[in-house]
C-alpha cells in the first residue's frame, strides 16, 4: 500500500463506553466526532463522506446513520452504514479508506456508534444468539453467542491442552489495562478467583471470560496523503487492510481451533504491507471472549497453532512483552458496542502510533499496529495495519 | 436518571417472519416419518446438510435426497446456561456439533447425557422427534450404547 495516494488518519475521538442510557444515539456518537474534529482541525464542512458502521437491529430509527450524521453536522455528505456484525466499525474504516484511496473525497470519517444496553439482556442475548443460522441453529437449538465460542474452547483445550486459568489469565491482563483506561466500561482490575468463581454462560465459558454489553461510540478521520501533509506533523499511514469471511452454519467449519477468516484476512493484510508478523509492536485483537484472544494469538502469526495458551500463561502479550495486545482494555474491559469496536481499535493503535498512550504506552520499536476486528463467530474480519 | 425516565420506552414492533421451507420439504417430510436427508449434488457430488437446493460449489440446482445413517462422534460441544429469552422454559441444554459417518456434520442438543459424560470423539446417533415438535426440537442426538444397538438392531 506504500505508494501513491497513501491514506492516513489525521483525527481520533472515542466516547466513554459502558451503560449509556444518559445519552440518545446521535448524543453518544457527538461525543466521537467532536473530539476527532478538533483533533485533525477539521470541521464537518471538510469531510466529503461519512461511513458509519453499525451493526444494531434494535433502534427506534430505520434509518439511525442518518439520524446520527444530521446530529454531527454532516447531512448532506455521501452517507453509508456498514454492517459486519461486531466487525462493523472496521467495515466502515475499509469503506472510507476506499473513498479516498480511489480518489472520490480527499476527507472521510467513518463513525462506530451502538447502544446495546437500553434492550433487556434476555431479548439481547436472544438477538445476537442468532448470529449463526438461524434456522440451523437458532430456532431449533438456541445457540447463543457464547455457545459458538465455547466450541472452539472446548475443542481447543482438548487438543492443545490449553486450561481455563489460561483463558482467565486473559481476563485478567485486560481488565488490568481497562483498569488505566478512564474511557474503559469497566475501571477495576480482577483476579484469577473472580473469574472462576463467576457463573457459567457456555461451558466452559464463565461470565469472566466474556465482554460486556456496551454502549459507546469512536471516530477517526481519515485523509489523502496530499492534505496530510498540510494537516499534521505526526500522520499515522493505514498501510493495509485485510478482509475475510466464513460460514454462517458453524457445522461448514473444518474444525474449531482457529478462525479460518482472520488467518486469511491476516495474510492478506502482512502481504499488502510487506511485513512479519514479529513486525508488530503492539496489537489490539478481538477478544470477545477469552478464548477469542488466544486463538487470535495464533491465526495473526503471533506464535504457533496451539501455542497461544502458553503466550498469555508466560506474559509475552503484556505491555513490554514480545508483543504487545490490548493495551486499552480490549473488548474485554474496555467494551464492546458492536459498531464502535473496530473504530475505537484504530483510535487506540493511532494513539500508541504517536505516543499518546500515557500509562499504557507501548515501546515502538518499528512503528506498526495492526488491528484485528472479528464479526460473529470468525463469520467476517478485517485486519488493518497501520504505520508511524 | 429519574426513575420515570427511565422506564420511556419506544413503541414496540413485534414481527415473525415466515419461514420459507417449500423447497427442502422433502427434509422436513423426512423428519415426520423418522428419516434425516442430506442433499447430494448431481453433478458435483457435494454432500450437504444443512440441506441445500442449490449447489454453492458448481450453482447447478439438480439435487438427489440421501438418507443419513445417523451414526456419529462428537467433534466439539457446550453446554447454553444463559438461555435466550425464547427458550427460557428450557432447562440448560448441553449442544453438539457431530461428524456423521456420511462425512457432514450436525448441529443438535444432546440429551441423555451429564455434562461430565460428553466427551470429544464419543459416538452419538440421530434421532428424529417431528417438523412441528416445539420443544424438543426436529431431530436431536443421543449417546451411542452397546444396549441400544442391540434394541436397534
Amino acid at each position: 500500500m506504500i505508494g501513491l495516494n497513501r491514506v492516513a488518519v489525521v483525527g481520533v475521538g472515542h466516547s466513554k463506553f459502558g451503560d449509556r442510557r444518559d445519552v440518545s444515539l446521535a448524543e453518544l456518537g457527538f461525543e466521537a466526532t467532536r473530539p476527532a474534529f478538533e483533533d485533525a482541525g477539521l470541521t464537518p464542512k471538510d469531510v466529503g463522506f461519512l461511513s458509519v458502521g453499525m451493526a444494531g437491529t434494535w433502534y427506534d430509527d430505520f434509518l439511525p446513520a442518518v439520524v446520527v450524521s444530521e446530529y454531527s453536522g454532516m447531512a448532506g455528505k455521501g452517507l453509508m452504514r456498514c454492517e459486519a456484525a461486531c466487525a462493523s466499525g472496521s467495515a466502515a474504516f475499509a469503506a472510507a479508506y476506499s473513498m479516498i484511496k480511489s480518489g472520490q473525497v480527499d476527507v472521510a470519517m467513518a463513525l462506530g456508534v451502538e447502544k446495546m444496553i437500553g434492550v433487556d439482556p434476555p431479548t439481547m442475548t436472544e438477538v445476537i444468539g442468532r448470529a449463526g443460522n438461524y434456522l440451523w441453529e437458532f430456532h431449533n437449538f438456541g445457540m447463543i453467542f457464547a455457545g459458538y465460542y465455547a466450541f472452539y474452547a472446548t475443542q481447543h483445550m482438548k487438543k492443545f491442552g490449553t486450561t481455563e486459568k489460561q483463558l482467565a489469565q486473559v481476563a485478567v491482563k485486560n481488565h488490568k489495562y481497562g483498569s488505566m483506561n478512564p474511557k474503559a466500561h469497566f475501571q477495576k482490575p480482577i483476579v484469577i478467583e473472580d473469574v472462576f468463581s463467576s457463573r457459567v454462560v457456555a461451558w466452559p465459558l464463565k461470565v469472566y471470560d466474556c465482554c460486556p454489553i456496551s454502549d459507546g461510540a469512536a471516530a477517526v478521520i481519515l485523509a489523502s496523503e496530499k492534505l496530510t501533509k498540510s494537516l499534521t506533523d505526526s500522520p499515522v499511514w493505514v498501510e493495509a487492510i485485510g478482509i475475510s469471511s466464513d460460514t454462517s452454519n458453524s457445522t461448514q467449519r473444518s474444525d474449531f481451533v482457529g478462525l479460518s477468516a482472520t488467518v486469511s484476512a491476516a495474510k492478506t493484510a502482512y502481504t499488502m504491507a510487506n511485513l512479519a508478523p514479529s513486525r508488530i509492536d503492539v496489537a489490539n485483537v478481538h477478544d470477545c471472549f477469552t478464548i477469542a484472544e488466544i486463538l487470535a494469538y495464533e491465526d495473526l502469526g503471533f506464535c504457533k497453532k496451539g501455542e497461544g495458551g502458553q503466550m498469555i500463561q508466560d506474559g509475552q502479550t503484556e505491555l513490554g512483552g514480545k508483543i504487545s495486545v490490548n493495551l486499552d482494555g480490549g473488548l474485554k474491559a474496555k467494551g464492546h458496542p458492536l459498531g464502535a469496536t473496530g473504530v475505537s481499535m484504530i483510535v487506540g493503535l493511532t494513539r500508541q502510533l504517536r505516543k499518546e498512550a500515557d500509562k499504557c504506552q507501548a515501546p515502538i520499536r518499528n512503528g506498526r499496529a495492526l488491528a484485528h476486528n472479528v464479526g460473529g463467530t470468525g463469520h467476517y474480519c478485517y485486519v488493518t495495519i497501520l504505520g508511524s | 436518571m429519574t426513575v420515570s425516565e427511565s422506564k420511556r420506552k419506544a413503541k414496540p414492533i413485534v414481527f415473525a417472519q415466515e419461514i420459507s421451507t417449500r423447497k427442502l420439504s422433502k427434509f422436513w417430510d423426512g423428519v415426520d416419518k423418522g428419516k434425516v436427508y442430506a442433499s447430494k449434488c448431481s453433478k458435483c457430488g457435494r454432500l450437504s446438510f444443512p440441506p441445500t437446493c442449490d449447489c454453492p460449489l458448481c450453482l447447478q440446482s439438480e439435487i438427489k435426497w440421501v438418507e443419513l445413517e445417523g451414526k456419529g462422534v462428537v467433534e466439539t460441544f457446550t453446554k447454553i446456561m444463559v438461555r435466550p429469552a425464547s427458550f427460557s422454559n428450557c432447562e440448560p441444554y448441553v449442544v453438539v456439533v457431530a461428524r456423521m459417518n456420511e462425512g457432514v456434520k450436525i448441529l443438535a442438543w444432546l440429551t441423555g447425557a451429564e455434562l461430565s459424560d460428553v466427551k470429544l470423539g464419543a459416538e452419538v446417533r440421530l434421532v428424529t422427534k417431528g417438523s412441528q415438535n416445539d420443544p424438543p426440537y426436529s431431530f436431536i442426538l443421543c449417546p451411542s450404547n452397546e444396549q441400544e444397538h442391540h434394541a436397534a438392531s
